[in-house]
C-alpha cells in the first residue's frame, strides 16, 4: 500500500482524538480519546518502519526500531492508564462527578 | 483491486467509524465498546503490515487489559445516575471546528510530500516477527526495557497511593 494512505488514515484518527478531547466534558472519554491519538501514532510508526524495510531491500533488520518504539509506547500507555484512572476515581470520590468543568478550582 | 486493498479499506472504514462513535456516543460504556472495535481494526492493520507481534500485543494490552480497566471504572462509578453533565453547544461546535481545522492543515501540508512512490510493505518482510523483534529488544534496547519495568513499578505504587482512602 502507498505510504500516503497510512499517513492520511493516521491523521484522521489523530484529529478524531483531538476533537474528542476538545468537545467532550467527561474525563473518561477524554482519556479514551488520548488512547486513540496514541494508536494513530503507533499505526504511522509501523507503516513507516515497513516503508524503510521495503526501501532497504534485503538488508537485515532495517526499520525494526519503529516497531520497538511502538512496543515502548504501549508500555508507557499502560502505565499512564493505571495512574490516570486512579486519579479519575479519586476525583469522582471527591466531587461525585467526572465532569472536567468541575475541576476549575485552581482558578480561585 | 486485490484482497490487500480491499482489507485495507474495510479496516480503515471500521477504525474511523468506530473512532467517531467513541467521541459521539452518549453512554460511556458504548464508547468503550466502540474503542475496542477500533483497536481490533488497528490490529488488523498491523497484521496486514505483517507486524504480527504488535498485532497480538495490541489486542492483549489495549483491548484486553486497558479497556477492561476502563469498563471496571465506568461500572464502579455508576455514571448513569449522575449523567447530568453541563452542555455547552458553542464549545462543542468550536472543538469540532478546531479538530477539522487541524485535519485540513495536516492534510494540506502532507498532500504534496515527496512520497508518491514509497510503498509500505504489506504481506511480506520478517521484521515484525517476534524472533527478530526479541533479538533487537534484548540486545540493543535492554536498558529501556529494564527502565520500563521500573516505570511499571512506580505506576503501580502511584495508583495504589492515589486510590487509597485516607
Amino acid at each position: 500500500m502507498p505510504i500516503n494512505y497510512y499517513i492520511f488514515v493516521s491523521i484522521a484518527l489523530f484529529c478524531i482524538g483531538v476533537a474528542g478531547v476538545l468537545t467532550r466534558r467527561n474525563a473518561i472519554i477524554i482519556f479514551m480519546s488520548i488512547e486513540l491519538m496514541l494508536n494513530a501514532a503507533n499505526l504511522l510508526l509501523v507503516a513507516f518502519s515497513k516503508m524503510h524495510a521495503a526501501n532497504a531491500g534485503q538488508v537485515y533488520n532495517i526499520g525494526i526500531d519503529g516497531q520497538l518504539f511502538v512496543f515502548f509506547i504501549m508500555v508507557v500507555a499502560a502505565a499512564e492508564v493505571s495512574v490516570g484512572l486512579a486519579i479519575i476515581v479519586m476525583m469522582y470520590r471527591n466531587t461525585h462527578s467526572v465532569d472536567v468543568n468541575f475541576l476549575n478550582r485552581l482558578k480561585h | 483491486m486485490g484482497v490487500t486493498q480491499l482489507l485495507f479499506w474495510i479496516l480503515t472504514v471500521l477504525a474511523l467509524g468506530s473512532a467517531l462513535m467513541v467521541i459521539t456516543s452518549k453512554n460511556p460504556v458504548y464508547s468503550v465498546l466502540y474503542l475496542i472495535v477500533a483497536f481490533f481494526a488497528i490490529s488488523g492493520h498491523y497484521v496486514l503490515l505483517n507486524a504480527q507481534f504488535l498485532a497480538i500485543v495490541n489486542i492483549i494490552v489495549y483491548a484486553g487489559a486497558i479497556m477492561v480497566l476502563f469498563l471496571f471504572v465506568i461500572m464502579l462509578m455508576n455514571l448513569n445516575a449522575t449523567m447530568n453533565l453541563q452542555k455547552n453547544k458553542l464549545l462543542k461546535f468550536a472543538g469540532f471546528i478546531a479538530g477539522l481545522c487541524l485535519f485540513l492543515v495536516l492534510v494540506a501540508a502532507l498532500k504534496n510530500a515527496d512520497l508518491k512512490n514509497q510503498l509500505a510493505l504489506t504481506n511480506k518482510g520478517d521484521i515484525g516477527l517476534i524472533k527478530n523483534l526479541g533479538m533487537v529488544l534484548f540486545n540493543d534496547y535492554v536498558v529501556p526495557f529494564e527502565l520500563s519495568s521500573v516505570l511499571f513499578l512506580s505506576a503501580m505504587v502511584g495508583a495504589v497511593v492515589i486510590g487509597k482512602k485516607e
